[in-house]
């Protein structure tokens, strides 16, 4: 049973003085985990007064698939489709953020083409979950399925793109441990490009649409306020931290692959709201379009894997190294322990949902119930990485 | 960004008396850490964060590691004088012994302010078995907390001064620290059409005659 | 003016609706299952061990039971048990063959590892996806029988690998064939050469050449390659 006691309110949390018969005692919810809103069987345990949330206790483990001890059990290669399905929205950052850790435990080597291939396609995964995100949060807004179709159409043609090149949609199973698995064919990187420069006419509609509406915005600005220094504190990452005035990009900060060849901006938001996390993905959409119309066009030719790689009988000398990207959600890193076998001995997932969530409770007090659903969206959780 | 054993050096300058060693890492990413002593690991996580030079303001990961009880055989070479006077011969005898094995948390810390990093520190415990207990660095970092209980749930490390110390993904009934080496699933077996290897020798303990064929009668399967 | 947004986001879904009528880019939906999409070429769901010829399936299987694959498969779904016997190949070496090669796709997850790693382009990603049955437990258990499909209809779903891999084999085999011929070569000179040393004449004709002349034909003279598809 849960230890602390869920009926009393959390500290820090407002709480009418008066409790008579007139008003009521406090009510416990249990949102979840099968709910439309929760991103995934999430559940959260909420105690409210009248409407106002006064101690928020989030409940998950059910999609705990014990990843990190399959990865114990299999080989190196072996959990590279397994990392697929930690975000299963993101799987080509979530494929590069292993394979990173490897080459670091290994020492290998990346050929250039294949670090374009990396950036290309880790930023058009971050423009499809950035696009996911502005239509799920649209949706938890109640605007009942038109932006999501909208962004979901937009993200078929990314997903298309993946089928093409790795042989599906979501589960892609692309990166190597020293480079890329499949080579794309020059009508590929056409078809990306032509992708691409469509999308800034895409992204000018749906800002059309959301940006300046009214009702989205009396809903979400002023509602889950993140401060800079509870962020920092409290390891959030990814564009909630930046949306909080946090100018921390992995990207810049530890510069990995090729990312200092290319000049984008990060976007930094000034009141850590949930309109400010929205606003923060749209940016950040712009400058991965700017990224790729770059990447795009100045992709050299050459090998895609580092050819003294080996696929089977892999194995790393005793070690261990921590590897992280900057993905969609937030800073996803792989820490691998070797002791020289064809296993990793210890494998964990650094996921960027289980520890941006630390603060749910915190950003929910005060609110409505109506707010805890968009808060929760705004930070942008997939079950499949908070749980393993 | 200063070297562990710099960090080392001030360390042990500013606590005295704390235990803090390099553990050097033999991989091509030389990511090295420190080790430190449960006692003083709060304060010295403290006095990381708020350093001047070295600002570690954001804890990356928090990751539990068991490390089993091994068995070591130690050689040990005696010399035997000859009874009849001449040069004395070497004995060799071997000795078995167990190394006790501990729990470790290793902590990941990066610095947002003067963006640098990463400096990983590592706590053990004494035992897998009683000495369990670690000071939390929840009060130091928030971002532990939840991969603080999650160190719990799975490895069974109790973090004393942890906010709400309870599971987090397994369900609260459950028994078992299941990312442990010598964790043992229990036997609540679903029957399986198609095993091998080692999933076929569990379940022959459930079938109730030697099956035909893999997958045999598919009588539970019947629409 | 209070509610321009909300009126510039109706133009917006106006302008959508509109052009759902005329504009294939804003109809995106095909009417599934009476409309077929076309998929990829690249696109893969589930694993098929290729066969050389149609007309004997499990005669011309590529696959030699090196049990590579069910090794390096991550859910371990691929159960092998190698034959007690050799066949020929179609080079004509005698090669170990599956007597049972079953794959339970309910475990399989497409992931592609098996292909990667088979050193003898034996199994190959198949596109099927409208395989449901009704019985979840024996039907999605598919075993060689149902696993073997020929080559032409590797050409069919996969053409540019199916081309690839035909002509590296045909490479490899060819390749083959001319160390066999200067091994034979080198073998009918040797004799002619003076008996002095030990080194050269009286080595007992090893037969190292990979018994071209085995294969079923009986054929005297050096082999033709078997017929494609």
């Amino acid at each position: 049973m849960i230890t602390s006691d869920p009926l009393s309110p959390a500290p820090g949390a407002r709480v009418r003085p008066v409790h008579d018969e007139f008003h009521g005692d406090l009510l416990e919810v249990s949102m979840g985990p099968h709910h439309p809103s929760t991103h995934g069987v999430f559940r959260m345990m909420v105690t409210l007064d009248g409407e106002t949330v006064v101690r928020l206790k989030p409940v998950f483990g059910y999609l705990h698939r014990n990843h990190e001890k399959l990865g114990e059990n299999t080989t190196y290669l072996g959990s590279m489709p397994y990392t697929d399905r930690l975000d299963y929205l993101c799987s080509m950052t979530n494929n590069w953020a292993y394979a990173l850790a490897v080459e670091k435990l290994a020492g290998q080597a990346v050929p250039e083409r294949a670090e374009y291939l990396r950036v290309i396609l880790a930023e058009l995964t971050r423009l499809l979950n950035h696009t996911c995100l502005a239509g799920f949060l649209l949706q938890d807004c109640g605007a009942s399925g038109t932006p999501l179709m909208y962004a979901f159409r937009e993200r078929e043609k990314i997903l298309d793109l993946f089928e093409s090149l790795s042989g599906s949609r979501m589960m892609c199973n692309y990166q190597r441990f020293g480079g890329c698995r499949v080579d794309p064919p020059p009508a590929w990187l056409e078809a990306a490009g032509r992708l691409v420069d469509g999308y800034g006419a895409f992204l000018d509609e749906y800002e059309a649409l959301l940006t300046g509406n009214e009702i989205l915005m009396a809903r979400t600005q002023g509602v889950g306020r993140l401060s800079a220094d509870l962020a920092v504190s409290a390891g959030v990452t990814g564009p909630m931290l930046r949306a909080a005035g946090v100018a921390y990009d992995i990207r810049k900060v530890d510069a990995y692959g090729i990312y200092p060849r290319f000049d984008f901006r990060v976007p930094l938001g000034d009141h850590g709201d949930t309109y400010d996390r929205y606003m923060i993905r749209v940016l950040e959409m712009r400058e991965s379009i700017k990224i790729l119309q770059r990447a795009l066009h100045e992709i050299p030719a050459g090998p895609i894997m580092d050819p003294k790689a080996k696929l089977r009988g892999f194995r790393p000398k005793p070690g261990e190294a921590y590897g992280r990207i900057e993905g969609p959600k937030g800073e996803i890193g792989f820490y691998l322990i070797s002791d020289g076998g064809p296993n990793p001995c210890r494998y964990r997932v650094r996921a960027p949902s289980f520890v941006n969530l630390t603060i749910l409770e915190d950003l929910c007090l005060g609110h409505t119930v109506a707010d805890a659903v968009i808060i929760l969206g705004s930070i942008d959780i997939v079950l499949g990485e908070v749980d393993r | 960004m200063e070297t562990p054993e710099q960090i080392r050096d001030r360390l042990l300058a500013r606590f005295p008396g704390a235990g803090v060693a390099v553990v050097a890492n033999p991989s091509p990413a030389a990511q090295h850490s420190l080790a430190l002593d449960a006692a003083h690991a709060r304060e010295i996580a403290a006095w990381l964060r708020d350093d001047a030079e070295l600002r570690l303001d954001y804890c990356s990961n928090v990751t539990g590691v068991d490390r089993p009880d091994r068995e070591v055989v130690e050689t040990i070479t005696t010399a035997v004088p000859d009874p009849a006077g001449g040069p004395a011969r070497a004995a060799e005898q071997k000795i078995k012994r167990t190394q006790p094995g501990c729990l470790e948390v290793v902590y990941h810390l990066y610095s947002m302010a003067r963006r640098h990093g990463p400096v990983i520190i590592r706590l053990r415990t004494g035992n897998r078995t009683d000495q369990v207990a670690l000071p939390s660095l929840t009060p130091v970092w928030r971002s532990c907390e939840f991969q603080e209980r999650e160190v719990f749930d799975l490895f069974g490390v109790v973090f004393e001064g942890h906010p709400d110390l309870r599971r987090i993904l397994m369900w609260d009934g459950f028994t078992g620290h299941p990312m442990r080496k010598d964790y043992v699933e229990p036997d609540d077996y679903e029957w399986e059409p198609t095993p091998h290897d080692k999933i076929l020798a569990k379940a022959k303990k459930h079938y109730p005659t030697e099956p035909a064929a893999p997958g045999g009668a598919a009588e539970g399967a019947q629409p | 003016m209070l509610g321009s947004g909300l009126i510039k986001g109706l133009a917006v879904t106006a302008k959508n609706l509109a052009g759902s009528f005329h504009d294939p880019a804003r109809f995106v939906t095909t009417e599934y299952p009476e409309v077929k999409t076309r998929l990829p070429e690249n696109y893969r769901n589930f694993p098929f061990l290729v066969s050389e010829n149609a007309d004997d399936p499990m005669g011309t299987l590529r696959c030699v039971a090196c049990q590579i694959c069910e090794k390096e498969c991550p859910p371990q779904c691929i159960y092998i048990e190698k034959s007690k016997d050799k066949k020929p190949d179609a080079a004509g070496k005698m090669q170990l063959y599956p007597a049972v090669f079953d794959i339970d796709i309910s475990v399989c997850m497409s992931c592609q590892i098996c292909v990667e790693v088979c050193p003898f382009d034996a199994i190959k990603m198949d596109q099927v996806f409208e395989i449901a049955t009704p019985d979840r437990f024996q039907p999605l258990l598919l075993d060689r029988h149902q696993l073997a499909k020929p080559n032409g209809y590797f050409h069919e779903i996969h053409p540019t690998e199916a081309a690839e891999v035909d002509a590296r084999l045909a490479a490899e085999r060819k390749a083959a064939e001319e160390k066999a011929r200067a091994a034979a070569a080198a073998k009918a000179a040797a004799p002619s050469a003076p008996a002095t040393g030990t080194a050269a004449a009286p080595k007992p004709a090893p037969a190292p050449t990979p018994g071209p002349a085995a294969p079923g034909g009986g054929s005297a003279g050096t082999p033709k390659p078997p017929p494609a598809t």
